[in-house]
């Protein structure tokens, strides 16, 4: 295959599939309860220098107790997949814990503003930076999903996204159109916030799946957070519902809010007076690690930092958020109503 | 004449450009809401996507991220990013709108960095997100934005995301689809096109009250003008209702005009 220009940028994970297949070959296909806690689980699976992958979209259902906890353990030199990261690259950049990332999306919080301690990181030096793209990185999600080294897309071309990327330029065999070959992207583990999943680790989600289909089977390891156990039998009668399977998953931790401050789809919706408070502190870096103390080195666990928020009351004023009851109180009726 | 701001102006402008039945990917903000303002009044079947997966919601209120629930809130289809991304690669997506930190003369965009050093740039933005992909894929990219020279530069620190790149055949020399490329920039001193000979931005209305030294002034490039340079038509009362109504009763958007 004729191949053109290189990026320049670094690779930090190996596209290599007949490695990986060593690796899947190896991985348990036992169906055995895999119910654990979220600190034995990062003990366990997030050594320093793992490359991390957070399912969801920034701050919506993104698995908050795993990546606090992360900070807790004061895990070092990870790498991590900046895939529509705005919350959780916010969290791990905080706590200190990035030294490398493929970014797609990092540093913002969409409308919300720049996140000060993640420009920080990113502008020091401190977190080595590959360019991507968000479909980029889904589709490197995909390549290792498939199973194939390399995946041929039309983005990224003549720009310097592609210059500071480590795709390569590459022929079609077949048209001989110019085509971005994107390596597979195989993390060393997944983390993926669902609504339910049951103690296997067969998981369902509802709502938008973003890039988790293709990341639950890209990664070697997958640890799941869950809105709710629930009983297995209930997998069985609608196995359409089932959007991961249980020989994926490496650990299953029951986390109610699991997504808070994020947005949980049909559950509950984002603190977004919580994430303001997130990006005031980090104007200062004092305020920033009192900041950090009280809410996540302080506590013990992911509910302790629940009760620090409000508890569930604040949790009842998101559901209703979420679901405009708000709304339906005053007697506005729906949209289009 | 209604009394209106121009953030009103701009999503007005923006909205008449969606024609029924055609495909658009949006973000937050000002994009959204002309989406939306679209859908209310010219374009009923205007099918609107969020690159997180959303199909067509009929959205209660603005959305605050472009995964949140809001954007797939009694939607036609709970779908997935490499979804959406492959719907635009397959040539099924009309248009796309995009905002930056720089753009240049041929709508090239800049959202990554100000500085020289890749490793430490002065100041790090968020990256291409989806902008890269929806500008190298959906046929007409267009860019809702305020006008001033620090953003309307000659040259960009980083190029994050393609407009006409050099000029005229540039993209498909990249390899990227032919026929797809900036559309408008609708900014909130004028209306711009790109020049067919050269790709070049083109003024091709003023808005009212506006003068070309003032757009020139805030532009640290020469702009081309249309022959037919014309007046930008404003909001009508029945935008400004239905915007000030029900897209955004809130002033989310319309209240930063």
């Amino acid at each position: 295959m004729v191949t053109g220009p290189r990026g320049e940028g670094k690779l930090f994970t190996d596209p290599d599939v007949d490695r990986a297949r060593e690796f899947f070959r190896r991985k348990s296909r036992k169906m055995v309860p895999k119910v654990t806690t979220v600190r034995e689980a990062v003990e366990r699976f997030i050594p320093d220098g793992t490359y991390i992958a957070t399912g969801g979209f920034g701050a919506n259902r993104i698995s908050t107790a795993v990546l606090h906890e992360i900070v807790r353990q004061r895990k070092r030199n990870l790498a991590f997949a900046g895939h529509t990261t705005t919350h959780d690259c916010q969290i791990l950049t905080a706590g200190g814990c990035v030294n490398r990332c493929d970014v797609a999306y990092v540093v913002g919080l969409e409308a919300r503003g720049l996140s000060r301690a993640a420009r920080r990181a990113f502008e020091s030096g401190e977190v080595e930076v590959t360019e991507w793209t968000n479909a980029a990185l889904a589709w490197r999600f995909k390549a290792a999903a498939m199973g194939v080294p390399f995946l041929p897309v039309r983005v990224m071309l003549g720009t310097d996204t592609m210059r500071k990327s480590a795709a390569v330029e590459i022929e079609c065999p077949f048209t001989g159109t110019k085509l971005v070959a994107l390596p597979a992207l195989f993390p060393d583990v997944a983390i993926i916030h669902v609504h339910r999943a049951d103690v296997y680790g067969n998981c369902q989600i509802d709502g938008i799946m973003i890039s988790d289909l293709d990341l639950a089977r890209a990664a070697k390891r997958v640890i799941i957070t869950t809105e709710r156990l629930i009983p297995h039998e209930e997998i069985r009668q609608n196995p359409n519902a089932t959007a991961i399977p249980y020989f994926l998953v490496d650990a299953v931790i029951e986390v109610p809010y699991g997504s808070y401050p994020g947005n949980m789809p049909y559950e509950y919706f984002s603190d977004e007076d919580h994430l303001r408070l997130w990006l005031e502190v980090e104007r200062d870096e004092a305020k920033l690690a009192a900041f950090l103390d009280k809410y996540i080195y302080g506590v013990k666990d992911f509910t302790e930092y629940l009760e620090l928020c409000g508890g569930i009351e604040r949790m009842r004023q998101l559901r209703a958020t979420e679901y405009l009851l708000d709304r339906e109180a005053r007697g506005e009726g729906g949209p289009y109503a | 004449m209604p009394e209106y701001n121009k953030m009103e102006l701009m999503i007005c402008l923006a909205a008449r450009y969606l024609e029924d039945g055609s495909t658009v990917v949006v973000g937050t903000g000002a994009p959204c809401a002309a989406a939306m303002l679209a859908q209310r009044i010219y374009a009923p079947d205007l099918m609107v996507l969020f690159e997180a997966g959303g199909f067509g919601p009929l959205l209660p209120s603005m959305p605050i991220s472009v995964g949140d629930s809001r954007t797939f809130y009694r939607g036609l289809v709970a779908g997935s990013m490499p979804d959406i991304m492959e719907h635009c690669q397959r040539g099924m997506v009309d248009y796309t709108f995009l905002g930056g930190a720089q753009i240049d003369m041929y709508g090239n965009i800049n959202s990554t960095l100000i500085g020289s050093d890749y490793q430490r740039p002065q100041v790090r933005f968020p990256g291409s997100g989806g902008a890269n992909d929806l500008a190298s894929l959906c046929w007409r990219t267009m860019m809702i934005t305020p006008q001033d020279r620090r953003r309307f530069t000659p040259k960009l620190d980083f190029i994050t995301t393609p407009g006409y790149l050099t000029g005229k055949g540039a993209r498909e020399a990249a390899g990227l689809p032919p026929g797809t490329g900036p559309y408008k920039v609708i900014t909130d001193l004028c209306v711009i096109g790109f020049d067919e000979e050269t790709k070049r931005m083109k003024v091709e209305s003023v808005h009212p009250g506006v003068t070309r030294e003032q757009i020139q002034a805030n532009t640290g490039f020469e702009l081309l003008w249309a022959d037919d340079l014309g007046t930008s038509e404003p909001p009508t009362e029945e935008e400004l209702r239905m915007l000030r109504q029900e897209v955004d009763p809130y002033r989310y958007v319309i209240g930063r005009g």
